[in-house]
């Protein structure tokens, strides 16, 4: 009987209550509903950065993977690259090619004979015309005294005139390439004697100050040769201490000194990496400056940690029922771990290190602090000459102001990130297919 | 010798020892008929004999490496005539440059000629001789090491234990790199900015108001007072970062909300490696991306409000910094979200609350820590960014708190002091190890904060 009152007052409020919930549902439900649509609106936006960081960089640079090239007459005049017919590749190599350039030009326009004119007309052709056609030459010396038909590549004004990046409405005074000149080019147009064809010089030559010879050979070759340095060292010693610190370490004091350090050291800024590369290895060890080996060696310790964390995850996936079955019949822990525990954790270590060195091969900040700005035409060919690195390459040329350089950065990033890509494909790849469920 | 042919020889050498040690062990066990009588199997007698001819060399190449440049050029600078070997350290360091390019066969200034020139043929030859006395030096030491471990191999030799026991010491040495790239980059930061504080005072540095490195050449230059505030630069990062904060937290807390409680697992399957594509861009990308596009777009809305927008803006650069740590802190706070137990969301179903409810009243007090850690970690990434701030924010130190104005942060200082030649012992450039030790220590903190935090956190529920 004493529960009564309660009761009385339950079913007195009752009613209350559930009047008080139903009058707040309508509000509560368009909180719901408000709260939903903020998570959307957030993921799309995230996803929309993504659709317009993709768009603006392949709108600015797909261009540039082709390059306007104009098909002249050139008259290998055998008076003029090798007078006494010496066929030594010293006197060729020092010949005036551009001046064979520059009367193939001439020819065309015959009606052009004051000194300004003509300057302006030779300003239609690449300087890189005329080293082709020394390249060439240096080949195949029979070409001397012959008469050829040949594609050249054409200036970046008239490239970018050919692209529709310069507006003819523009005035004269305000855009590089002058009337004259566009009124060549149409009527070299009309001739039929300009074609975008694809662009294989930027992708074989180094860097250059003229646009149209600038390439991105060098830096992919530099890159190559860091990722070479980089993998060669972190992944024998990052596996190294990831079996160290998951099978042999003792649970002691030092090794969790060593487990917080490692975990510290994975988020450490990269500029940081840099300061260290040019303290040690370029005030102390000597080591020259601008080299891939230096730049190898810093990205190897900043991928070290890494490396060493995704490889101890894939080590500690691996049951310990496979250790103790080697155990059990007679293996030693080395023999364990090397013959059966490594070999399980292959693919997962091999996963983290891919993902390891695509981080490393976008990285450039710790590059800018040893010395791998530098400007450098020549492709490199040993780890040990300067060179620079596709990022850095990036970063340099974004700096630059004529037009094509614009395209060109756009396309280095894009080729940039298709290795990207790429390897972070294979990374996936490698752990959809290797991967082992116990 | 090249060093290479060297190794070559040494491997080879190695490899040699391995199978006479590997048969040897047969030998002396009496044939394969009598194999168990060994204590280890063959192949490790051979590992054993291949150690002992291999590691002395390579221990010897490493000292030769560390030794031999500083002995030869000590001794061409003692057989330089007295004028050249008094001259002051750092002309001293252009002659043994000239020496070097002369023995490497390039151009040099000829200015010194002579002297110069005998001592390059010096160092060339001290170089050549040194070459071979250490290639005969590698070798003798490599027969020697074998022909030892090849006279001890005995059947009760304990041959595997030997090879594993210096097996496991190379890898208790992997694991110290990490901890030695630590110590390094302590010590090198903090040497070169002791130097850096024997020529501005701590104090000043650190509450300085004004940031202008360029120290003057001519007493009467204009401009060039050589200050080291660092403050500007302090305040500069912060509100980069702040922006960039701003921006990623709401965006990226609220896209992980809706990625682990709304959507369904296909959108889930679809968004979310999208989203690690923003992840995975390089940073120079980002930078490109904030000085081409976003900061001329700023600039065009700035005109058409009736505002002055800088082309460097901090806004510019804080917005695509905030866009690259959009996915670092969904995916931290994905993970934080997800480890709240479903006992205690049902436990709020049951009770009439709505999802939203859940989530605000729940789920993010539950996952809080873990998010504050989280935003700790992102917080140590926006000020540690690099690219980005190069290509988009300013160089000019400037102390502002206004968003639109052009401000420069610690590691844009670092980069523009340190890139270009120059010289090791000036403030200039000694001062961007005094900013990168501050960066060091100051992301370290925070890093530490933060992953005690998660740490914390995932203790709770597991």
């Amino acid at each position: 009987m004493s529960d009564q009152p309660d009761m009385n007052e339950f079913s007195a409020r009752s009613p209350d209550t559930l009047e008080r919930v139903r009058v707040g549902l309508a509000a509560r439900y368009r909180r719901e509903r408000r709260f939903r649509m903020y998570g959307l609106m957030s993921t799309c936006l995230g996803l929309l950065f993504v659709l317009f960081l993709f768009v603006s960089i392949i709108s600015n640079g797909y261009t540039a993977f082709w390059q306007t090239q104009v098909r002249l007459e050139i008259d290998f005049d055998a008076q003029l690259i090798d007078p006494d017919g010496t066929g030594d590749a010293k006197i060729i190599g020092s010949a005036n090619f551009d001046k064979l350039v520059r009367t193939a030009v001439g020819q065309l326009f015959p009606e052009v004979t004051d000194r300004r004119g003509r300057r302006s007309l030779n300003r239609l052709m690449s300087a890189g015309a005329g080293f082709e056609l020394r390249e060439m030459t240096l080949a195949d010396p029979a070409l001397i005294g012959t008469r050829q038909t040949l594609w050249l590549p054409a200036d970046d004004e008239v490239d970018m005139l050919i692209k529709g990046y310069i507006d003819r409405d523009v005035p004269e005074g305000s855009r590089r390439i002058k009337d004259q000149q566009i009124l060549w080019v149409d009527a070299l147009i009309a001739d039929e004697r300009i074609e975008r064809q694809f662009n294989t010089d930027f992708f074989r030559l180094g860097d250059s100050r003229e646009p149209e010879l600038a390439g991105i050979g060098g830096a992919i070759k530099g890159s190559f040769f860091m990722l070479v340095v980089t993998i060669a060292l972190s992944f024998p010693l990052g596996v190294a201490a990831a079996v160290y610190l998951e099978e042999f370490a003792p649970k002691n004091r030092w090794v969790d000194v060593l487990e917080v350090n490692i975990n510290n050291l994975a988020a450490v800024p990269s500029i940081v990496f840099g300061l260290l590369g040019l303290a040690v290895f370029i005030n102390f060890f000597g080591l020259p400056r601008s080299a891939p080996l230096v730049g190898g060696l810093v990205l190897t310790l900043m991928t070290l940690p890494t490396i060493i964390i995704a490889s101890r995850a894939a080590i500690k996936s691996v049951p310990p029922s496979v250790r103790q079955a080697a155990l059990g019949v007679g293996a030693s822990q080395m023999q364990t771990v090397f013959h059966h525990v490594i070999p399980l954790a292959m693919p997962g270590m091999l996963t983290g290190a891919i993902i390891g060195m695509a981080r490393a091969l976008g990285e450039s900040a710790p590059l800018l602090m040893i010395g791998m700005i530098a400007f450098i035409v020549e492709v490199p060919g040993t780890p040990l000459e300067p060179s620079t690195a596709l990022p850095v390459q990036i970063y340099l040329w974004a700096d630059s102001p004529e037009r094509a350089f614009v395209e060109r950065t756009s396309a280095a990033i894009m080729v940039l990130l298709a290795f990207l890509l790429v390897m972070n494909g294979a990374a996936i790849w490698m752990r959809k297919r290797f991967e082992r469920r116990w | 010798m090249q060093l290479s042919t060297l190794l070559l020889i040494l491997i080879a050498m190695a490899v040699i020892s391995f199978m006479l040690g590997r048969r040897r062990s047969i030998a002396v066990a009496g044939g394969y008929g009598s194999i168990r009588k060994l204590h280890s199997l063959p192949k490790y007698y051979g590992y054993y004999v291949a150690i002992w001819c291999g590691l002395p060399g390579v221990l010897l190449i490493l000292l030769w490496l560390s030794v031999s440049e500083s002995l030869i050029m000590s001794q061409v600078i003692a057989s330089l005539p007295s004028e050249l070997r008094e001259l002051p350290e750092s002309q001293l360091g252009l002659v043994v440059n000239d020496i070097k390019n002369l023995a490497a066969g390039q151009f040099i200034n000829e200015q010194r000629g002579a002297d110069v020139a005998v001592a390059a043929e010096l160092y060339s030859s001290l170089q050549a001789s040194a070459r071979w006395i250490l290639s005969g030096l590698m070798i003798a030491v490599g027969l020697v090491g074998s022909a030892y471990a090849w006279t001890r191999l005995q059947p009760r030799l304990r041959a595997r234990n030997q090879v594993e026991g210096i097996i496991k010491v190379g890898l208790i040495l992997a694991s110290t790199v990490a901890i030695l790239t630590t110590v390094g980059i302590l010590l090198s930061v903090l040497f070169e900015a002791v130097r850096f504080f024997q020529k501005v005072p701590f104090t000043d540095f650190l509450f300085g108001l004004t940031w202008s490195p360029q120290t003057a050449l001519r007493a009467d230059q204009v401009g060039s007072s050589g200050a080291f505030g660092a403050i500007p630069l302090f305040a500069g990062t912060l509100l980069i970062s702040a922006i960039a904060m701003v921006v990623a937290m709401p965006i990226g807390l609220m896209t992980a909300i809706f990625l682990s409680e709304y959507a369904s697992s296909r959108v889930r399957a679809w968004v979310k490696p999208i989203l690690e594509i923003l992840a995975g861009v390089p940073t120079v990308v980002y930078g490109y991306f904030a000085a081409l596009t976003v900061g001329p777009l700023l600039g065009d809305i700035g005109a058409l409000l009736g505002l002055n927008v800088a082309s460097e803006s901090a806004l510019g650069a804080g917005l695509v910094m905030g866009i690259m740590i959009i996915p670092f802190v969904s995916s931290l706070s994905d993970d934080v979200i997800n480890a709240v137990p479903q006992a205690m969301r049902d436990g709020s179903y049951g009770l009439g609350a709505t999802q939203s409810e859940t989530i605000k009243h729940v789920i993010l007090p539950a996952a809080l820590p873990g998010i504050v850690g989280g935003g700790l970690l992102a917080v140590s990434r926006a000020i540690g960014e690099t690219m980005i701030v190069v290509m988009a924010a300013g160089l000019a130190a400037n102390l502002t708190a206004n968003p639109l104005e052009a401000v420069t942060t610690v590691t844009v200082q670092i980069v523009t002091l340190l890139v270009g030649d120059q010289e090791f012992d000036s403030a200039k450039t000694l001062a961007a190890f005094a900013l990168g030790l501050v960066l060091f220590i100051v992301t370290l903190l925070l890093n530490v904060v933060a992953l005690q935090v998660v740490r914390k956190y995932r203790e709770q529920y597991e």
